[in-house]
């Protein structure tokens, strides 16, 4: 039940838009992987082309080795869920499920059967007779989820599951999808927009842009160690601080001299990339040598965290505080501000 | 779906203000049903009393046995049943094509299926003819011609299915593209792929069921229309229903009324059946 799946330098163009140029790709069996990008970055039809609805103009859709790119939709043996709500209006949740298997024409009390043990599986024990619009969005997504996973596929295929969800269910139903795949093994591609989601559950994020791999890697590579500016802008929030290139592979911002993390680009003049959380906030203006010095614009309470904006010689920067730090910076207060001390990721500017 | 042709479900009631509102309805509610009804009442009367014999139901029993009431009335029966059949397996999988592959095409195919609601069917008969008569020096040697040659059948005109195919195109069209806008149409087909159906299991497990009413309404509309064709048939030599009731009647009033009313009650009560058919939706 659980595959390998690869994309071998996938192209695929409508009229003059390229949605894939060359996507390369390998996804290892009972993974879950992200393909994470912008809107138009080629995720959705990199995965279309998977389930077969979507034929690339060039390159190969691999599972287990086998080139499927010719075969036909209903015999990917894919399990799909899709963006939009996808049941049938005139079948029930169970029939729903049992959809699959009665087009390969098991059994009726056998596919009934496996349609309800499905049903418990998302969850949803004892809704088996209700019709798709007596079922609420995320009741709808499981059973859709079941419905994938009754013909037993090699590979899950998820294009923003999640998307038309309002945020509870999203949180909760995403912990949840990540739970039965880890279960079944089974390989599964996550689309999705959004990276949080991304970053939350799946074993690799995978980033595209304009229809190309920009990075792929686990969760905590992609954030750390973003291989572009593109990652490092699109995974997460980032700073752009300006900074001067010193010639022994340091870089010189807000008076401090970092090590350049990857390659430096050319020019002294560069744009330094920061994350929110490597800023570090203190009071007491003036003491610390080397420290940038300003103010307290606003502050959004975030939960456990609050995110400051701060404003140091006309330059914007965010800073994420613990919670119980931020009573003490309230807008308008004078701070000085340090960078954590670790490589820093360098621009062009 | 059922809201598009309004035929399963009732309208949801507007806000309530009883007591005027209410007496309102009651007299629209009554001005429309005699507006149906009285006509109707008085041609009912007209054939069933004289002024000199007092009521009697001779017309009716005279029509029920006159020559030709039961052949006139099947072969309309079997047109229509062939011309829905036939137009609705042209008009679906070409409509579905259109929307899943070749979204472009959809205002072509529009134009094309509403082009015979502007021909006057008498325009429409003439060409028919011409073609027939053209067709029948030039394409003599041909296989087509020697199949429609072997099809013909004077007991079932297949001509004028044919021609009543184009005829009920517009409606079916209209019909047919209303349901399809009520569903996703492509999400509900890519998802009966994925799930192992091939495509005429999408047609007929997937979009068929979600298309009931549209179809219902396509069948009710192509079944009236089929009922009451005169011109087509009447100028190309055959003998259903509608040009039965003209020939039988002819000159005699009461007749031609109660011939009229007849008509009217069996096309509603085969309105009925397909209703019924149709109807078993689950709510």
């Amino acid at each position: 039940m659980t595959s390998k799946v690869e994309f071998r330098a996938l192209r695929r163009v409508f009229g003059r838009t390229v949605a894939l140029d060359g996507l390369d790709l390998t996804i290892e069996p009972g993974r879950l992987v992200a393909l994470l990008g912008p809107s138009g970055c080629g995720k959705t039809t990199a995965l279309r082309c998977v389930a077969g609805f979507e034929r690339p103009d060039s390159g190969a859709v691999l599972i287990d080795g086998e080139d499927v790119t010719d075969v036909p939709a209903n015999k990917r043996d894919a399990g799909m869920v899709f963006q939009s709500y996808s049941l049938f209006p005139n079948l029930n949740a169970r029939d729903n499920v049992a959809f699959g298997p009665r087009v390969r024409k098991v059994p009726a009390a056998v596919r009934r059967a496996r349609a309800d043990e499905l049903l418990e599986l998302v969850g949803l024990p004892g809704l088996a007779g209700r019709y798709p619009h007596q079922l609420s969005g995320g009741q709808q997504q499981r059973v859709a989820l079941a419905r994938a996973l009754a013909l037993e596929p090699r590979v899950l295929l998820l294009d923003e599951p999640l998307s038309a969800l309002d945020a509870k269910v999203r949180v909760a139903l995403r912990e949840e999808i990540r739970r039965l795949q880890l279960d079944l093994g089974i390989t599964t591609i996550f689309v999705t927009h959004d990276q949080e989601e991304a970053l939350s559950i799946a074993d690799q994020v995978a980033v595209l842009r304009d229809g190309r791999l920009e990075q792929a890697g686990p969760p905590a590579e992609v954030y750390d160690r973003p291989a572009t500016p593109f990652v490092a802008e699109f995974v997460g929030t980032m700073n752009h601080l300006p900074g001067r290139l010193a010639g022994d592979g340091k870089v010189t911002v807000l008076g401090q001299a970092l090590p350049v993390d990857g390659p430096a680009p050319s020019g002294p003049e560069v744009d330094v990339l920061v994350r929110p959380e490597a800023v570090q906030v203190s009071l007491s203006p003036g003491a610390d040598p080397g420290s940038g010095s300003g103010e307290v614009v606003a502050a959004s309470f975030r939960g456990s965290s609050v995110r400051l904006r701060l404003l140091l010689d006309g330059q914007e920067i965010l800073a994420d505080v613990p919670g119980h730090e931020a009573a003490r910076l309230a807008p308008g207060t004078r701070v000085d501000v340090r960078l954590v001390e670790r490589p820093v990721l360098v621009a062009a500017r | 779906m059922a809201a598009v042709t309004g035929l399963e479900r009732p309208l949801s009631p507007g806000p309530a203000r009883p007591g005027r509102s209410r007496a309102w309805r009651a007299v629209v509610f009554a001005l429309a049903g005699l507006y149906f009804l009285v006509p109707l009442g008085a041609s009912l009367w007209y054939t069933i009393h004289t002024p000199t014999t007092g009521v009697s139901f001779a017309p009716y029993a005279e029509l029920l046995t006159a020559e030709g009431f039961i052949s006139s009335l099947a072969l309309s029966l079997a047109l229509a049943l062939a011309t829905i059949a036939l137009v609705l397996l042209l008009t679906l999988p070409a409509m579905l094509a259109v929307r899943l592959f070749a979204p472009g095409l959809r205002p072509l195919m529009e134009v094309l299926c509403t082009l015979p609601l502007v021909v006057p069917p008498i325009t429409f008969v003439a060409g028919l003819s011409t073609s027939l008569r053209v067709g029948a020096d030039v394409l003599a040697p041909t296989p087509f011609w020697a199949t429609l040659i072997a099809i013909q059948d004077p007991g079932f005109p297949v001509v004028l299915v044919l021609a009543y195919v184009v005829l009920v195109l517009p409606f079916v069209y209209r019909s047919l593209d209303a349901g399809l806008r009520t569903m996703d149409v492509r999400t509900l087909v890519e998802a009966g792929r994925n799930l192992g159906a091939s495509w005429p299991q999408v047609l007929l497990r997937v979009v068929v069921p979600n298309l009931r009413s549209a179809l219902a309404s396509a069948s009710f509309l192509t079944l009236a229309l089929v009922f009451g064709e005169y011109t087509v048939s009447r100028l190309l030599g055959y003998q259903p229903f509608a040009v039965w009731i003209v020939t039988v009647s002819g000159s005699r009033g009461q007749l031609s009324v109660a011939v009229s009313i007849l008509s009217l009650l069996l096309v509603w009560l085969l309105l009925l059946a397909v209703s019924t058919a149709f109807g078993r939706e689950k709510k």
